[in-house]
């Protein structure tokens, strides 16, 4: 096998698992300020599907890449209302907002079916110019790629080097307690949740705008709920959510691996592999499992009255 | 809910079950006039779309069979969700359940064909159970052990289960002209229907169900114990109640329970086994059954509700030209309408 | 020490009373805490110490009375308005968020805490104060990675950082070590010398002859007397903390055989409990056929344990439990339960009822063996009904059978769970706290039915906080201190005030039994 099949094996990986990095990054904060988003599915469509239209529409994958995260933001917001406003049940509103994303994201698609866009133009990685062309064209990455360690690390540092980061991982572990140090539990989940959704909505354009380049129904074959799983995976932590996309996008280097080099192991074995090695290490971690989970992980915050 | 308290007052101090129905009406009226707003942005007529989902389903005979036939696994899924939910599990597995329960009653197809109905029928309502409930043993057991929340356990199930299924059929059982599906199944292995229809014997196993999970929570030694087990667990446990027992075996039988909804769906409705055929049916069982407290004449209606507007949806693709997924718009909505109003359900837990 | 008599207070409480559905936690409560002192408040578990400062912090709210702050009335809704007066409290399970670091959870209640952390600056705060006050701990560590003595130093750091003036402490040493505690001490002598006001509530006698200022006695929900420490002695103190009077009603000693079988007997019973609870060290108990054992001391030193090992809810890690001269160690509750075990628990709510059904359901959950008839297809109602009934009659309790057990007052849901505990004829009956909450009637009909039951040759298993009770009630009465049995007695011989001590741990004599 050639270097170069392996580099491009690496190169596809990399492809991959970039939109799940950064669902995967906007859930961690979601679920640090204690809401489990079950409907990530859901934003992901609306946002691939409405990223993509706006590409078609305006001819500029940045602004279909601007839309797409909005929208992402915005769909969040159905969710907290429900959850934070009307207090309803955390898994079942997401779950609504799941049916409610293959639904609209069909609807906003439709038109768009088979429609061919300019994705968002590949920049060569820094020093690899002198490399042939056949190598320079595989390490030639968009801007979301480039981005996507900065962003993990950005994402860091804000909950865990900012006064507003602060208060809402408190949230997240007792809302009570981050009441009586006089924040208000409700405004920081709204917060937490468009944020989460913004960077949900990058995800998904990259999958529709990037790395796909079109759109169909159901294009995210389940990468929302690959999220939630690389966020228990990843210990509610940005930097190790990073290594639960590489698991992820190694897999799949591997599957293809394996397949170029004549190997038969059947990729639907290989697919699984994320969610089983999830569940293992939440039986390694068996009983500590609570220290990692933020504490109040899908509890109503009631207030005081 | 307050305000609609305000519109009904006689009503709401009348009697409390018309004031409920009149708010569930009220709900789906605001759910159909959201929807029917969207149709409108999209340049639809959605008078003429309601025209078409009503004449679908229930404006003839064979459009109600239609529904009743959706209605048979929702009804079995969110059955699958009620059981567990009694001992306060939150079991998000269905989909899961359904996919191994589907995967080793197709096992049985396949294996025995040669066998007549009478064996091969009830062999493959015992694999499809069976399945489904070693599907749920593992999270029931993790969690009746204190190891793994069954929550988090189930969730990442329901992605393991369709792969597996995709590996049995791309791997041995696809059949020669497709590799998305297995062979059809020989008739002996497929559920009888009634009627000139295509709703089958699974619509009478999720009633007797029902009826049956009615009779065991209302009468019985183990319906008085998991309800004071899903009440106060602690105080169970005092009362010298076998809790872990309980987790496990309950989730099991739901987990059984939700397999049947597969075998149902491929013996009965699809007669072959295809890859990713559930499409969030075990979600859907969820979603019914927390709308409806977990209570098995909600968990009927409710699934009657949804059956009827997924069943529209068919023909709404037809006539209007829009994707069959936009009827899960109307779906959400009216899911939506009745998340945000919590105190509906008060006191109950699902 | 300068004299407070002519000082206007920091905070005074004039007339302060709040009233629980089921009680008067305060009544009527005046309160004076001055600066640069320390102020115990001392009572029993029910006295309405912490109640009486959640309401200063704001947690709750008073029906009447009126707060003053340097002479000035405020009022006090909320713990953000607490804070702006600077009052600040640590309550008794601690409030700190586990999976923070110590600097997280300081840094969270910081009033001038910037957009942007500075994790080396808020270190550097930290252990500025901390050396400051001898209050060492690491920033960077996890919370959940403390013992509970360096979590109560957090939460005073974090008072401290706040800008608190005013600290309330609820039984700050309930969990902590003997040198841990003086540490604590030295530490609240520091700050009494740089202004600071401190409340310590508190039930340890010890304590508050070693370091408080200025002692107020809460007996009822009452203050039964305030005391300068040089007034204070220990006689005195146990003299207001308990009533002084006992009615001297005893009930003459029935007929017992020594020699027979123990119903209950726990050789070297050893618990282990993590976080909060208190491990059982080493118990040795014999409960012979009509014996009532009575067990004193305060909530939070073991009881509960002792309680959930002898029904099997916990497990022994060593030593072994005997029932009826079988050896049952570590089998479950259904099993302790069939052998005619009974427990009456001290929270009739959340232990023994389930709430949604009703008291004709709750009624059939310990025996739902006895009751199921065609294999478990159905429950024979009818003979739940007239089992209960036979009991109701003899105790002279009401029931109803299809109230919600939510919906039933305290009073009636104790009794209710005393009803069924007390029907089939139970062998031993584990009885916590078992007139809480119930009217004199009820208390009386309550007692009268543990000593049918003994007369019966059951054996009981009495805890309780009142002494009055268990001097009345029990053959044998033991002292449990910090998961060890401190003390024996028979209640006829026994001085009440020798209990008391015992129970507030100033005196500790390891006594041989078994």
């Amino acid at each position: 096998m050639s270097l170069l099949s392996i580099l491009g094996v690496l190169s596809s990986a990399i492809f991959s698992g970039t939109s799940l990095l950064y669902t995967t990054l906007g859930e961690v904060i979601g679920q640090r300020s204690g809401i489990v988003n079950l409907g990530l599915e859901g934003v992901l469509l609306v946002s691939a599907s409405s990223g993509f239209a706006v590409t078609v529409i305006t001819g500029n994958p940045f602004l279909g890449l601007l839309a797409a995260a909005l929208i992402g933001g915005l769909t969040n917001m159905i969710l907290g209302y429900l959850v934070i406003h009307r207090k309803a049940n955390q898994l079942a509103s997401g779950l609504a907002l799941m049916f409610f994303g293959f639904g609209l994201s069909a609807l906003i698609g439709k038109p768009y079916v088979g429609a061919r866009i300019n994705g968002l133009p590949r920049i060569p990685l820094p020093g690899t110019s002198g490399l042939p062309q056949l190598y320079t064209s595989l390490f030639s990455f968009d801007i979301l790629i480039h981005l996507s360690i900065p962003t993990a690390i950005l994402v860091w540092w804000i909950l865990f080097r900012t006064r507003w980061g602060l208060g809402l991982r408190a949230v997240g572990e007792n809302a009570d307690t981050a009441f009586a140090s006089g924040r208000d539990p409700r405004l920081i989940r709204y917060q937490a949740l468009f944020l989460s959704g913004l960077l949900a909505g990058l995800g998904a354009a990259h999958l529709s705008i990037a790395y796909t380049m079109n759109w169909t129904e159901y294009m995210t074959a389940g990468r929302g709920f690959i999220a939630v799983a690389l966020v228990i995976f990843s210990r509610w932590h940005p930097m190790r959510a990073i290594v639960g996309a590489l698991v992820f996008s190694g897999a799949v280097a591997f599957q293809l691996l394996l397949q170029s080099s004549g190997v038969q192991v059947s990729p639907f074995l290989l697919d699984t592999i994320p969610y089983v090695l999830t569940i293992l290490v939440l039986i390694a971690w068996g009983g500590n499992r609570r220290q990692s989970a933020p504490a109040s992980l899908g509890c109503v915050y009631h207030g005081t009255e | 809910m307050s305000q609609t308290a305000k519109t009904f007052p006689r009503v709401s101090l009348s009697n409390p079950l018309v004031n409920n129905l009149i708010r569930y009406l009220l709900m789906i009226l605001l759910a159909l006039l959201l929807f029917g707003i969207i149709l409108l942005v999209t340049g639809k007529d959605p008078i003429q779309s309601y025209r078409d989902i009503f004449s679908a389903t229930l404006g003839s005979t064979y459009g109600f069979s239609e529904v009743l036939l959706a209605m048979i696994p929702m009804l079995l899924t969110a059955l699958a969700v009620a059981l567990p939910a009694r001992v306060g599990l939150i079991n998000v597995g269905g989909e899961g359940q359904v996919y191994i329960g589907a995967a080793f009653a197709t096992w049985g197809a396949l294996a025995f064909q040669n066998k007549p109905a009478w064996i091969l029928l009830p062999l493959m309502t015992l694999l499809g159970m069976i399945g489904g409930a070693l599907w749920a043993f593992v999270p029931g057991y993790l969690k009746s052990i204190g190891l793994v929340n069954e929550t988090i356990a189930t969730l990442l199930m329901n992605s393991i289960a369709p792969k597996i299924v995709g590996f049995l059929i791309f791997g041995f059982w696809h059949s020669p002209m497709d590799t998305v599906k297995t062979d059809n199944f020989v008739s002996a292995a497929r559920l009888p229907t009634f009627f000139d229809t295509r709703v089958h014997l699974g619509f009478v196993f999720a009633l007797v169900l029902l009826a049956l999970f009615w009779f065991i929570m209302k009468y019985t030694r183990w319906g008085l114990e998991m309800r004071a087990i899903g009440g106060n667990a602690q105080a169970a446990r005092r009362n010298g109640i076998p809790l872990k027992g309980y987790l496990v075996t309950v989730m099991c039988i739901g987990g059984a329970i939700a397999g049947l909804a597969g075998m149902a769906q491929v013996s009965g409705f699809y007669g072959v086994l295809l890859l990713n055929f559930s499409m969030g049916l075990g979600f859907m069982g969820f979603l019914i059954c927390w709308l409806a407290g977990g209570d098995p004449i909600g968990i009927f209606l409710m699934s009657f509700v949804v059956a009827v507007i997924t069943t529209g949806g068919n023909l709404l693709q037809l006539t209007q030209g829009l994707p069959y997924a936009v009827i899960n718009i109307l779906l959400a909505l009216a899911l939506f309408v009745v998340l945000a109003s919590p105190r509906f359900f008060e006191g109950k837990k699902a | 020490m300068p004299n407070p008599q002519n000082q206007t207070p920091m905070i005074a409480l004039r007339g302060v009373t709040k009233r629980f559905p089921m009680t008067l936690a305060n009544d009527h409560i005046d309160l004076d805490i001055f600066g640069s002192e320390i102020h115990a408040l001392l009572g029993e578990n029910g006295a309405g110490k912490s109640t009486l400062m959640k309401i200063l912090f704001g947690f709750y709210r008073a029906d009447a009375g009126e707060i003053q702050l340097n002479g000035k009335s405020i009022t006090i809704r909320s713990p953000r308005d607490a804070h702006e007066y600077r009052i600040g409290m640590v309550f008794q399970d601690l409030n700190l968020i586990p999976a923070f670091s110590v600097a997280e959870n300081i840094a969270l209640f910081l009033p001038d805490l910037k957009a942007v952390l500075k994790p080396q600056e808020i270190d550097e705060r930290i252990n500025e104060v901390s050396k400051q006050y001898g209050l060492e701990v690491n920033p960077r560590a996890l919370v959940s990675q403390l013992s509970i003595g360096e979590q109560q130093k957090v939460e005073i750091l974090k008072l401290l950082l706040s800008n608190a003036r005013l600290l309330i402490l609820d039984e700050p040493t309930r969990v902590l070590a003997p040198h841990e505690v003086e540490a604590l001490f030295g530490v609240l002598d520091n700050l009494r010398k740089d202004g600071y006001a401190i409340v310590l509530i508190t039930h340890k006698l010890k304590e508050v002859l070693e370091c408080a200022d200025r002692i107020t006695v809460l007996r009822g929900g009452r203050v039964a007397g305030s005391l300068l420490r040089a007034e204070a002695t220990e006689e005195k103190l146990v003299a207001l903390m308990f009533e002084k009077e006992l009615s001297g009603l005893k009930i003459a000693e029935p007929k017992r055989d020594e020699m027979s079988t123990p119903v209950l007997e726990l050789r070297g019973v050893e618990t282990y409990v993590e976080g909060a609870g208190m491990s059982l060290k080493g118990i040795n108990l014999q409960i012979r056929p009509g014996e009532i054992v009575g067990v004193a001391g305060v909530s939070g030193n073991g009881q509960k344990e002792l309680c959930d090992v002898v029904l099997g809810m916990e497990l022994c890690v060593r030593g072994e439990k005997y029932l009826f001269g079988k050896n049952l160690t570590n089998r479950p509750v259904g099993a302790m339960r069939k052998n005619g075990v009974s427990f009456i628990p001290e929270n009739p709510l959340a232990m023994a009822s389930v709430p949604f059904m009703t008291v004709l359901e709750n009624m059939a959950l310990t025996q739902t063996w006895r009751y199921a008839r065609n294999g478990g297809f159905a429950m024979d109602w009818g003979v739940v009904k007239a089992d209960i009934q036979q009991t109701a009659k003899r105790l002279e309790f009401p029931v109803n059978f299809y109230t919600i057990a939510k919906s039933l007052s305290g009073g009636n849901l104790q009794r209710m769970v005393i009803l069924r505990e007390m029907t089939h004829d139970p062998r031993l009956i584990v009885a916590s706290y078992l007139t809480r909450g119930l009217d004199v009637q009820s208390a009386l009909a309550a007692r009268q039915a543990l000593i049918q039951a003994r007369e019966g040759g059951a054996g009981v298993l009495l805890v309780s906080e009142d002494l009055e009770e268990l001097f009345t009630l029990s053959d044998r009465l033991l002292v449990l201190y910090g998961g060890r049995i401190v003390g024996e007695f028979k209640p006829p011989e026994t001085d009440i005030y020798q209990v008391g001590h015992l129970m507030t741990g100033s005196k500790v004599e390891h006594v041989a039994n078994g």
